[in-house]
Protein backbone atom coordinates (compact mmCIF):
# COMPACT_ATOMS: atom_id res chain seq x y z
CA UNK A 1 0.00 0.00 0.00
CA UNK A 2 0.94 3.17 -0.91
CA UNK A 3 1.81 5.40 2.45
CA UNK A 4 0.92 8.99 1.86
CA UNK A 5 1.75 9.78 5.39
CA UNK A 6 5.29 9.99 7.03
CA UNK A 7 6.70 12.59 5.32
CA UNK A 8 10.53 13.23 6.37
CA UNK A 9 9.85 16.77 6.69
CA UNK A 10 6.94 19.69 6.60
CA UNK A 11 6.91 22.40 4.10
CA UNK A 12 4.83 25.25 5.83
CA UNK A 13 4.34 28.09 2.93
CA UNK A 14 2.49 30.59 5.42
CA UNK A 15 1.44 33.51 4.43
CA UNK A 16 4.55 35.41 3.64
CA UNK A 17 5.72 32.69 1.65
CA UNK A 18 2.04 32.43 -0.71
CA UNK A 19 2.81 37.02 -1.25
CA UNK A 20 6.51 36.07 -2.31
CA UNK A 21 5.62 33.16 -4.50
CA UNK A 22 2.97 35.78 -5.98
CA UNK A 23 5.80 37.63 -6.68
CA UNK A 24 5.83 35.62 -10.15
CA UNK A 25 2.82 37.09 -10.83
CA UNK A 26 4.14 40.22 -10.90
CA UNK A 27 6.92 38.72 -13.60
CA UNK A 28 4.13 37.58 -15.43
CA UNK A 29 2.34 40.85 -15.59
CA UNK A 30 5.94 42.59 -16.43
CA UNK A 31 6.03 40.51 -19.60
CA UNK A 32 2.80 41.39 -20.65
CA UNK A 33 2.98 44.95 -20.06
CA UNK A 34 6.26 44.81 -21.91
CA UNK A 35 5.49 43.61 -24.60
CA UNK A 36 2.15 45.50 -24.96
CA UNK A 37 0.24 41.92 -24.43
CA UNK A 38 -2.75 43.67 -23.28
CA UNK A 39 -3.16 40.20 -21.34
CA UNK A 40 -2.86 41.78 -17.29
CA UNK A 41 -6.16 42.16 -16.67
CA UNK A 42 -6.90 38.71 -17.72
CA UNK A 43 -3.82 37.60 -15.66
CA UNK A 44 -5.34 39.06 -12.22
CA UNK A 45 -8.54 37.74 -13.31
CA UNK A 46 -6.96 34.26 -13.30
CA UNK A 47 -4.73 34.50 -10.64
CA UNK A 48 -7.42 35.83 -8.16
CA UNK A 49 -10.03 33.17 -9.44
CA UNK A 50 -7.64 30.59 -8.58
CA UNK A 51 -7.04 32.13 -5.25
CA UNK A 52 -10.38 32.20 -4.53
CA UNK A 53 -11.29 28.58 -6.34
CA UNK A 54 -8.52 26.86 -4.17
CA UNK A 55 -9.13 28.22 -0.84
CA UNK A 56 -13.18 27.26 -1.20
CA UNK A 57 -11.94 23.96 -2.42
CA UNK A 58 -9.37 23.55 0.47
CA UNK A 59 -12.11 24.94 2.87
CA UNK A 60 -14.55 22.17 1.84
CA UNK A 61 -11.81 19.31 1.57
CA UNK A 62 -11.44 20.04 4.95
CA UNK A 63 -14.54 19.03 6.05
CA UNK A 64 -14.36 15.12 4.30
CA UNK A 65 -10.57 13.70 4.60
CA UNK A 66 -10.41 13.08 8.29
CA UNK A 67 -10.29 9.46 8.36
CA UNK A 68 -13.11 9.82 11.52
CA UNK A 69 -15.49 11.68 8.40
CA UNK A 70 -18.21 9.90 6.69
CA UNK A 71 -17.58 8.24 3.47
CA UNK A 72 -21.25 9.63 2.28
CA UNK A 73 -19.69 13.05 2.01
CA UNK A 74 -16.46 11.96 -0.55
CA UNK A 75 -19.29 10.15 -2.59
CA UNK A 76 -21.90 13.46 -2.60
CA UNK A 77 -18.83 15.24 -3.47
CA UNK A 78 -17.83 12.34 -6.31
CA UNK A 79 -21.48 13.12 -7.74
CA UNK A 80 -20.78 16.91 -7.70
CA UNK A 81 -17.73 16.75 -9.34
CA UNK A 82 -19.29 14.17 -12.54
CA UNK A 83 -22.05 15.76 -12.66
CA UNK A 84 -20.48 19.19 -13.18
CA UNK A 85 -18.06 17.25 -16.02
CA UNK A 86 -21.12 16.13 -17.60
CA UNK A 87 -22.72 19.77 -17.91
CA UNK A 88 -19.01 20.74 -19.08
CA UNK A 89 -18.99 18.02 -21.71
CA UNK A 90 -22.62 18.81 -22.89
CA UNK A 91 -21.90 22.20 -23.23
CA UNK A 92 -18.42 21.38 -25.04
CA UNK A 93 -19.66 18.89 -27.41
CA UNK A 94 -22.66 21.07 -28.95
CA UNK A 95 -25.50 19.14 -30.54
CA UNK A 96 -23.73 15.46 -30.20
CA UNK A 97 -26.84 13.56 -29.58
CA UNK A 98 -27.75 12.43 -25.60
CA UNK A 99 -24.70 13.81 -24.73
CA UNK A 100 -25.42 14.76 -20.96
CA UNK A 101 -27.01 11.28 -19.98
CA UNK A 102 -23.74 9.57 -21.86
CA UNK A 103 -20.96 11.36 -20.27
CA UNK A 104 -22.48 10.77 -17.05
CA UNK A 105 -22.63 6.89 -17.42
CA UNK A 106 -19.00 7.16 -19.14
CA UNK A 107 -17.41 9.52 -15.91
CA UNK A 108 -19.42 7.38 -13.38
CA UNK A 109 -18.25 3.86 -14.84
CA UNK A 110 -14.89 5.36 -15.26
CA UNK A 111 -14.40 6.51 -11.14
CA UNK A 112 -16.00 2.90 -10.56
CA UNK A 113 -13.60 0.66 -12.79
CA UNK A 114 -10.71 3.09 -11.88
CA UNK A 115 -10.84 3.50 -8.41
CA UNK A 116 -12.51 0.36 -7.78
CA UNK A 117 -8.92 -1.20 -9.43
CA UNK A 118 -6.74 0.94 -6.63
CA UNK A 119 -9.21 0.41 -3.30
CA UNK A 120 -9.72 -3.48 -4.41
CA UNK A 121 -6.03 -4.15 -4.60
CA UNK A 122 -5.34 -1.94 -1.31
CA UNK A 123 -3.24 0.27 -3.57
CA UNK A 124 -4.60 2.94 -1.79
CA UNK A 125 -7.09 3.08 1.71
CA UNK A 126 -10.76 3.89 1.20
CA UNK A 127 -10.95 7.31 2.87
CA UNK A 128 -12.04 10.86 2.29
CA UNK A 129 -8.68 11.80 2.00
CA UNK A 130 -7.76 9.42 -1.21
CA UNK A 131 -11.43 9.06 -2.66
CA UNK A 132 -11.76 12.83 -3.38
CA UNK A 133 -8.33 13.67 -4.81
CA UNK A 134 -8.29 10.03 -6.93
CA UNK A 135 -11.63 11.14 -8.21
CA UNK A 136 -10.63 14.38 -8.80
CA UNK A 137 -7.72 13.06 -11.21
CA UNK A 138 -10.26 10.37 -13.00
CA UNK A 139 -12.63 13.04 -13.65
CA UNK A 140 -10.26 16.12 -14.63
CA UNK A 141 -7.97 14.55 -16.58
CA UNK A 142 -10.88 12.38 -19.15
CA UNK A 143 -13.06 15.64 -19.69
CA UNK A 144 -11.11 16.92 -22.57
CA UNK A 145 -10.88 13.29 -24.23
CA UNK A 146 -14.31 12.88 -23.02
CA UNK A 147 -15.42 16.16 -25.23
CA UNK A 148 -12.65 15.78 -27.81
CA UNK A 149 -14.02 11.98 -29.08
CA UNK A 150 -17.58 13.30 -28.64
CA UNK A 151 -17.06 16.16 -31.20
CA UNK A 152 -14.87 13.99 -33.37
CA UNK A 153 -17.11 11.15 -33.83
CA UNK A 154 -19.84 13.49 -34.45
CA UNK A 155 -18.20 15.46 -36.99
CA UNK A 156 -16.83 11.89 -38.20
CA UNK A 157 -20.73 11.14 -39.15
CA UNK A 158 -21.30 14.06 -40.87
CA UNK A 159 -18.15 14.18 -43.11
CA UNK A 160 -17.89 10.56 -43.73
CA UNK A 161 -21.85 10.05 -44.46
CA UNK A 162 -21.04 8.58 -47.93
CA UNK A 163 -18.69 6.52 -46.75
CA UNK A 164 -20.19 5.22 -44.23
CA UNK A 165 -23.40 4.69 -46.17
CA UNK A 166 -21.36 3.23 -48.53
CA UNK A 167 -20.21 0.39 -46.37
CA UNK A 168 -23.98 -0.36 -45.21
CA UNK A 169 -25.29 -0.43 -48.38
CA UNK A 170 -23.12 -3.61 -49.34
CA UNK A 171 -24.39 -5.12 -46.05
CA UNK A 172 -22.34 -4.19 -43.26
CA UNK A 173 -23.98 -3.50 -40.04
CA UNK A 174 -23.72 -0.09 -38.62
CA UNK A 175 -21.25 -1.08 -35.95
CA UNK A 176 -18.69 -2.33 -38.80
CA UNK A 177 -19.87 0.54 -40.74
CA UNK A 178 -18.40 2.97 -38.38
CA UNK A 179 -15.83 1.22 -36.86
CA UNK A 180 -12.74 3.01 -39.07
CA UNK A 181 -14.18 6.22 -37.65
CA UNK A 182 -14.85 5.27 -34.18
CA UNK A 183 -10.85 3.86 -34.04
CA UNK A 184 -9.91 6.96 -35.25
CA UNK A 185 -11.48 8.95 -32.80
CA UNK A 186 -10.45 6.79 -29.54
CA UNK A 187 -6.71 7.26 -30.98
CA UNK A 188 -6.93 10.75 -31.43
CA UNK A 189 -8.29 11.05 -27.25
CA UNK A 190 -5.58 8.46 -26.06
CA UNK A 191 -2.43 8.88 -28.12
CA UNK A 192 -1.87 12.61 -26.18
CA UNK A 193 -2.39 10.84 -23.16
CA UNK A 194 0.06 8.07 -23.89
CA UNK A 195 2.87 10.65 -25.39
CA UNK A 196 2.39 12.22 -22.23
CA UNK A 197 2.74 9.31 -20.08
CA UNK A 198 6.06 8.37 -22.41
CA UNK A 199 7.91 12.29 -21.37
CA UNK A 200 7.12 11.61 -17.55
CA UNK A 201 10.50 12.34 -16.07
CA UNK A 202 12.39 13.14 -19.06
CA UNK A 203 10.24 16.22 -20.15
CA UNK A 204 8.41 16.95 -18.00
CA UNK A 205 8.27 16.46 -13.72
CA UNK A 206 4.52 15.55 -13.03
CA UNK A 207 2.48 18.02 -10.48
CA UNK A 208 1.17 14.79 -7.99
CA UNK A 209 5.56 14.11 -7.51
CA UNK A 210 6.76 17.60 -7.37
CA UNK A 211 4.06 18.63 -4.64
CA UNK A 212 4.85 15.89 -2.75
CA UNK A 213 8.65 16.25 -2.89
CA UNK A 214 8.04 20.15 -1.81
CA UNK A 215 6.20 18.59 0.95
CA UNK A 216 8.84 17.15 2.22
CA UNK A 217 7.81 13.13 1.08
CA UNK A 218 10.64 10.87 0.38
CA UNK A 219 11.21 11.29 -3.42
CA UNK A 220 11.46 7.35 -4.22
CA UNK A 221 7.79 7.20 -2.47
CA UNK A 222 6.59 10.39 -4.45
CA UNK A 223 7.30 8.15 -7.71
CA UNK A 224 5.53 5.16 -6.43
CA UNK A 225 2.61 7.66 -5.84
CA UNK A 226 2.98 9.74 -9.25
CA UNK A 227 3.35 5.86 -11.17
CA UNK A 228 -0.50 4.92 -9.82
CA UNK A 229 -1.22 8.31 -10.70
CA UNK A 230 -0.49 8.00 -14.25
CA UNK A 231 -1.68 4.86 -14.70
CA UNK A 232 -5.00 6.05 -13.37
CA UNK A 233 -5.21 8.67 -15.77
CA UNK A 234 -4.70 6.15 -18.91
CA UNK A 235 -7.08 3.96 -16.91
CA UNK A 236 -9.59 6.47 -16.44
CA UNK A 237 -9.38 8.04 -20.03
CA UNK A 238 -9.61 4.94 -21.97
CA UNK A 239 -12.05 3.92 -20.05
CA UNK A 240 -14.53 7.32 -20.49
CA UNK A 241 -13.44 7.52 -24.08
CA UNK A 242 -14.55 3.77 -24.46
CA UNK A 243 -18.00 4.12 -23.21
CA UNK A 244 -18.61 7.29 -24.92
CA UNK A 245 -17.70 6.32 -27.97
CA UNK A 246 -20.02 3.37 -27.59
CA UNK A 247 -22.59 5.28 -26.40
CA UNK A 248 -22.50 7.69 -29.02
CA UNK A 249 -22.19 5.27 -32.30
CA UNK A 250 -25.27 3.69 -30.46
CA UNK A 251 -27.02 7.01 -31.14
CA UNK A 252 -26.03 7.83 -34.30
CA UNK A 253 -27.79 4.74 -36.27
CA UNK A 254 -31.34 3.72 -36.17
CA UNK A 255 -32.13 0.19 -35.07
CA UNK A 256 -32.28 -0.18 -38.67
CA UNK A 257 -28.47 0.13 -39.39
CA UNK A 258 -29.27 3.82 -40.68
CA UNK A 259 -27.04 6.71 -40.36
CA UNK A 260 -29.50 9.37 -38.90
CA UNK A 261 -29.55 12.86 -39.54
CA UNK A 262 -28.93 15.70 -36.95
CA UNK A 263 -29.29 19.09 -37.10
CA UNK A 264 -26.11 21.12 -35.59
CA UNK A 265 -27.27 22.85 -32.03
CA UNK A 266 -25.49 26.46 -32.21
CA UNK A 267 -24.58 26.13 -28.55
CA UNK A 268 -22.22 28.58 -27.02
CA UNK A 269 -18.88 26.93 -25.77
CA UNK A 270 -18.39 27.49 -21.95
CA UNK B 1 -40.77 -17.98 -60.81
CA UNK B 2 -41.77 -14.47 -60.80
CA UNK B 3 -38.72 -11.90 -60.53
CA UNK B 4 -38.52 -9.36 -57.14
CA UNK B 5 -40.57 -6.79 -57.38
CA UNK B 6 -40.67 -3.28 -55.67
CA UNK B 7 -43.85 -2.32 -54.51
CA UNK B 8 -44.22 1.08 -52.99
CA UNK B 9 -47.97 2.01 -51.06
CA UNK B 10 -48.51 5.78 -50.43
CA UNK B 11 -45.01 6.59 -49.65
CA UNK B 12 -44.49 9.82 -48.14
CA UNK B 13 -40.85 10.26 -47.29
CA UNK B 14 -38.69 13.70 -46.52
CA UNK B 15 -40.09 16.28 -43.41
CA UNK B 16 -43.01 16.90 -42.83
CA UNK B 17 -43.19 20.43 -43.35
CA UNK B 18 -41.70 19.33 -47.06
CA UNK B 19 -41.84 16.78 -48.01
CA UNK B 20 -39.61 15.23 -50.80
CA UNK B 21 -42.10 11.95 -52.30
CA UNK B 22 -45.47 12.64 -51.85
CA UNK B 23 -47.96 9.36 -51.32
CA UNK B 24 -46.50 7.28 -54.17
CA UNK B 25 -48.04 4.12 -54.86
CA UNK B 26 -46.17 2.10 -57.34
CA UNK B 27 -44.93 -1.48 -58.66
CA UNK B 28 -41.49 -1.12 -59.73
CA UNK B 29 -40.45 -4.55 -61.78
CA UNK B 30 -37.06 -5.47 -61.24
CA UNK B 31 -35.78 -6.52 -65.38
CA UNK B 32 -33.36 -5.16 -67.91
CA UNK B 33 -32.93 -1.06 -66.44
CA UNK B 34 -35.63 0.37 -64.89
CA UNK B 35 -35.17 3.80 -65.15
CA UNK B 36 -36.17 6.90 -62.61
CA UNK B 37 -36.10 10.13 -64.19
CA UNK B 38 -37.42 14.17 -63.64
CA UNK B 39 -35.53 16.90 -63.20
CA UNK B 40 -33.17 17.83 -59.80
CA UNK B 41 -34.96 17.60 -56.71
CA UNK B 42 -37.66 15.34 -58.23
CA UNK B 43 -37.28 12.56 -55.51
CA UNK B 44 -35.49 10.12 -57.68
CA UNK B 45 -32.87 9.43 -55.12
CA UNK B 46 -34.94 10.01 -52.25
CA UNK B 47 -36.83 6.85 -53.37
CA UNK B 48 -34.23 4.90 -54.21
CA UNK B 49 -32.82 4.97 -50.69
CA UNK B 50 -35.83 3.61 -49.96
CA UNK B 51 -35.33 0.99 -51.63
CA UNK B 52 -32.30 -0.78 -49.50
CA UNK B 53 -33.87 1.20 -46.48
CA UNK B 54 -31.05 3.75 -46.37
CA UNK B 55 -33.94 5.41 -45.09
CA UNK B 56 -37.30 4.87 -44.26
CA UNK B 57 -40.60 6.29 -45.19
CA UNK B 58 -42.57 8.65 -43.50
CA UNK B 59 -45.68 7.22 -44.26
CA UNK B 60 -46.60 4.10 -46.26
CA UNK B 61 -44.96 0.80 -46.59
CA UNK B 62 -42.40 -0.54 -49.46
CA UNK B 63 -42.35 -4.15 -50.47
CA UNK B 64 -40.02 -6.34 -51.88
CA UNK B 65 -40.40 -9.50 -53.48
CA UNK B 66 -43.62 -9.57 -51.82
CA UNK B 67 -42.32 -8.97 -47.89
CA UNK B 68 -42.36 -5.52 -46.45
CA UNK B 69 -38.98 -3.66 -46.02
CA UNK B 70 -39.04 -3.25 -42.12
CA UNK B 71 -39.54 -7.40 -42.00
CA UNK B 72 -35.98 -7.64 -43.35
CA UNK B 73 -33.10 -7.85 -41.57
CA UNK B 74 -31.60 -4.69 -43.25
CA UNK B 75 -28.27 -6.52 -43.25
CA UNK B 76 -29.18 -9.28 -45.66
CA UNK B 77 -31.71 -6.49 -47.74
CA UNK B 78 -28.96 -4.73 -48.43
CA UNK B 79 -26.87 -7.55 -49.61
CA UNK B 80 -29.44 -8.74 -51.88
CA UNK B 81 -30.25 -5.03 -53.44
CA UNK B 82 -27.32 -3.60 -53.52
CA UNK B 83 -26.46 0.09 -54.76
CA UNK B 84 -24.03 2.37 -56.54
CA UNK B 85 -23.98 5.99 -55.76
CA UNK B 86 -23.10 9.31 -57.33
CA UNK B 87 -19.92 10.09 -55.54
CA UNK B 88 -18.45 6.60 -55.82
CA UNK B 89 -17.54 5.79 -51.93
CA UNK B 90 -13.85 5.05 -51.70
CA UNK B 91 -12.25 3.12 -48.65
CA UNK B 92 -8.52 3.15 -47.48
CA UNK B 93 -6.25 0.86 -48.87
CA UNK B 94 -5.69 -0.70 -52.29
CA UNK B 95 -8.54 -1.75 -54.89
CA UNK B 96 -8.89 -5.47 -53.21
CA UNK B 97 -9.25 -3.88 -49.82
CA UNK B 98 -12.01 -2.07 -51.37
CA UNK B 99 -13.56 -5.54 -52.35
CA UNK B 100 -12.64 -7.31 -49.64
CA UNK B 101 -15.42 -4.80 -47.56
CA UNK B 102 -17.62 -6.48 -49.42
CA UNK B 103 -16.27 -10.04 -49.32
CA UNK B 104 -14.16 -10.51 -46.54
CA UNK B 105 -12.87 -13.86 -47.77
CA UNK B 106 -12.56 -12.87 -51.43
CA UNK B 107 -9.43 -14.99 -53.18
CA UNK B 108 -7.49 -13.95 -55.66
CA UNK B 109 -9.01 -15.44 -58.45
CA UNK B 110 -13.00 -13.90 -57.60
CA UNK B 111 -11.13 -10.40 -57.35
CA UNK B 112 -9.59 -10.94 -60.89
CA UNK B 113 -13.16 -11.95 -61.92
CA UNK B 114 -14.60 -9.35 -60.43
CA UNK B 115 -11.99 -6.66 -61.80
CA UNK B 116 -12.44 -8.49 -65.32
CA UNK B 117 -15.91 -8.36 -65.12
CA UNK B 118 -16.22 -4.42 -64.78
CA UNK B 119 -13.23 -4.01 -67.12
CA UNK B 120 -10.57 -3.15 -65.18
CA UNK B 121 -7.32 -4.61 -65.28
CA UNK B 122 -6.38 -7.05 -62.87
CA UNK B 123 -3.33 -5.71 -61.72
CA UNK B 124 -5.25 -2.56 -60.39
CA UNK B 125 -6.19 -4.79 -57.64
CA UNK B 126 -2.61 -4.36 -55.59
CA UNK B 127 -3.17 -0.15 -56.73
CA UNK B 128 -4.14 2.33 -54.13
CA UNK B 129 -7.96 2.71 -54.03
CA UNK B 130 -7.47 6.54 -54.15
CA UNK B 131 -5.03 6.47 -57.28
CA UNK B 132 -7.68 5.64 -59.58
CA UNK B 133 -9.67 7.88 -62.04
CA UNK B 134 -13.30 8.71 -61.33
CA UNK B 135 -14.40 6.17 -64.14
CA UNK B 136 -11.98 3.19 -62.91
CA UNK B 137 -13.11 4.13 -59.23
CA UNK B 138 -17.25 3.96 -60.28
CA UNK B 139 -16.01 0.82 -62.07
CA UNK B 140 -14.40 -0.54 -58.78
CA UNK B 141 -17.33 0.38 -57.07
CA UNK B 142 -19.53 -1.41 -59.20
CA UNK B 143 -17.67 -4.86 -59.20
CA UNK B 144 -17.61 -4.19 -54.89
CA UNK B 145 -21.55 -4.25 -54.95
CA UNK B 146 -21.57 -7.00 -57.69
CA UNK B 147 -19.79 -9.12 -54.83
CA UNK B 148 -22.42 -9.37 -52.83
CA UNK B 149 -24.44 -11.29 -55.80
CA UNK B 150 -27.39 -9.43 -55.50
CA UNK B 151 -30.82 -9.96 -56.66
CA UNK B 152 -31.05 -5.90 -57.90
CA UNK B 153 -28.86 -3.16 -58.53
CA UNK B 154 -29.63 0.17 -57.45
CA UNK B 155 -27.58 3.04 -59.23
CA UNK B 156 -28.23 6.83 -58.26
CA UNK B 157 -26.98 8.92 -61.14
CA UNK B 158 -23.21 6.60 -61.27
CA UNK B 159 -22.05 8.67 -64.29
CA UNK B 160 -23.47 12.22 -63.07
CA UNK B 161 -19.57 13.22 -62.22
CA UNK B 162 -17.82 11.27 -65.29
CA UNK B 163 -16.78 12.33 -68.93
CA UNK B 164 -18.28 11.06 -72.49
CA UNK B 165 -16.11 7.96 -72.26
CA UNK B 166 -16.25 7.26 -69.15
CA UNK B 167 -19.85 7.41 -68.96
CA UNK B 168 -20.76 5.41 -72.25
CA UNK B 169 -18.33 2.68 -69.93
CA UNK B 170 -20.29 2.76 -67.22
CA UNK B 171 -23.56 2.65 -69.78
CA UNK B 172 -22.11 -0.37 -71.07
CA UNK B 173 -21.73 -2.23 -68.42
CA UNK B 174 -25.19 -1.54 -66.78
CA UNK B 175 -26.38 -3.22 -70.23
CA UNK B 176 -24.24 -5.72 -69.80
CA UNK B 177 -25.19 -6.40 -66.32
CA UNK B 178 -28.96 -6.18 -67.12
CA UNK B 179 -28.62 -8.95 -70.03
CA UNK B 180 -26.62 -11.04 -67.32
CA UNK B 181 -29.41 -11.22 -65.11
CA UNK B 182 -29.01 -8.06 -62.60
CA UNK B 183 -31.43 -5.74 -63.06
CA UNK B 184 -30.61 -2.35 -62.22
CA UNK B 185 -32.79 0.23 -60.98
CA UNK B 186 -31.06 3.80 -62.58
CA UNK B 187 -31.42 7.06 -61.26
CA UNK B 188 -30.51 9.81 -64.32
CA UNK B 189 -31.82 13.19 -65.44
CA UNK B 190 -29.74 12.80 -68.75
CA UNK B 191 -32.48 11.80 -71.57
CA UNK B 192 -29.90 10.89 -73.90
CA UNK B 193 -28.67 8.36 -71.79
CA UNK B 194 -32.52 7.75 -70.54
CA UNK B 195 -33.01 6.69 -74.21
CA UNK B 196 -29.53 4.58 -74.87
CA UNK B 197 -30.42 2.78 -71.34
CA UNK B 198 -34.05 2.17 -70.36
CA UNK B 199 -36.51 -0.70 -70.69
CA UNK B 200 -38.73 1.23 -68.49
CA UNK B 201 -39.15 4.34 -67.15
CA UNK B 202 -40.54 6.65 -64.05
CA UNK B 203 -41.20 9.75 -64.05
CA UNK B 204 -41.45 11.66 -60.85
CA UNK B 205 -41.74 15.47 -60.89
CA UNK B 206 -41.93 17.16 -57.30
CA UNK B 207 -42.42 14.02 -55.63
CA UNK B 208 -44.83 12.26 -57.34
CA UNK B 209 -45.06 9.68 -60.14
CA UNK B 210 -46.44 11.23 -63.49
CA UNK B 211 -45.83 8.29 -65.64
CA UNK B 212 -44.73 4.78 -65.92
CA UNK B 213 -44.16 2.96 -68.97
CA UNK B 214 -42.04 2.31 -71.50
CA UNK B 215 -39.99 4.63 -74.01
CA UNK B 216 -42.11 3.76 -76.76
CA UNK B 217 -45.44 4.23 -74.45
CA UNK B 218 -44.03 7.43 -72.93
CA UNK B 219 -43.35 8.92 -76.33
CA UNK B 220 -47.02 8.83 -76.99
CA UNK B 221 -48.07 10.00 -73.48
CA UNK B 222 -50.45 13.31 -73.72
CA UNK B 223 -48.71 14.64 -71.07
CA UNK B 224 -45.78 17.30 -72.74
CA UNK B 225 -43.94 17.65 -69.58
CA UNK B 226 -43.89 13.93 -69.91
CA UNK B 227 -42.53 13.64 -73.15
CA UNK B 228 -39.96 16.13 -72.57
CA UNK B 229 -38.82 14.36 -69.72
CA UNK B 230 -38.59 11.60 -71.67
CA UNK B 231 -37.08 12.98 -74.71
CA UNK B 232 -39.47 12.09 -77.31
CA UNK B 233 -38.75 12.46 -80.59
Amino acid sequence: MIALLGASGETDIGLVGMAASGLLVAVALAVSMWRRLGLERSLLWSCLRALVQLLVVGSALQLIVDPGDPLIYSGLWLVVMISLAGYTTWKRAAGVPAVLPLSLVAYASSATVTLGVLFGFGVYDMEGRTIVPLAGIVVGNSLSATVLVSRRLFAAADDHRHLIEGRLALGLSAAEAFQPDLREALRTALVPQIETTKAVGIIALPGAMVGLILAGVDPVEAVRVQLSVMYLVLGSVATTTAVMSLGISRQLFTSAHQLKRFELVDRPAG
Amino acid sequence: MPRASFELHDVCAGPDADPILRTISLALPCRGVTALAGPSGAGKSSLLRLLNRLADPVEGHVEFAGRDLRAWDPVELRRRVAMVFQRPPIFPGTVLDNLRVARAEIDERDAVAALEWVGLDPVMAARAAGDLSGGEAQRMCFARALLTEPDVLLADEPTASLDGAARRTIEDLGRRLAADDTPIIWVSHDVDQLRRLADHVVVLVAGRVIATGSLGELDRHPDALVRELVGAP
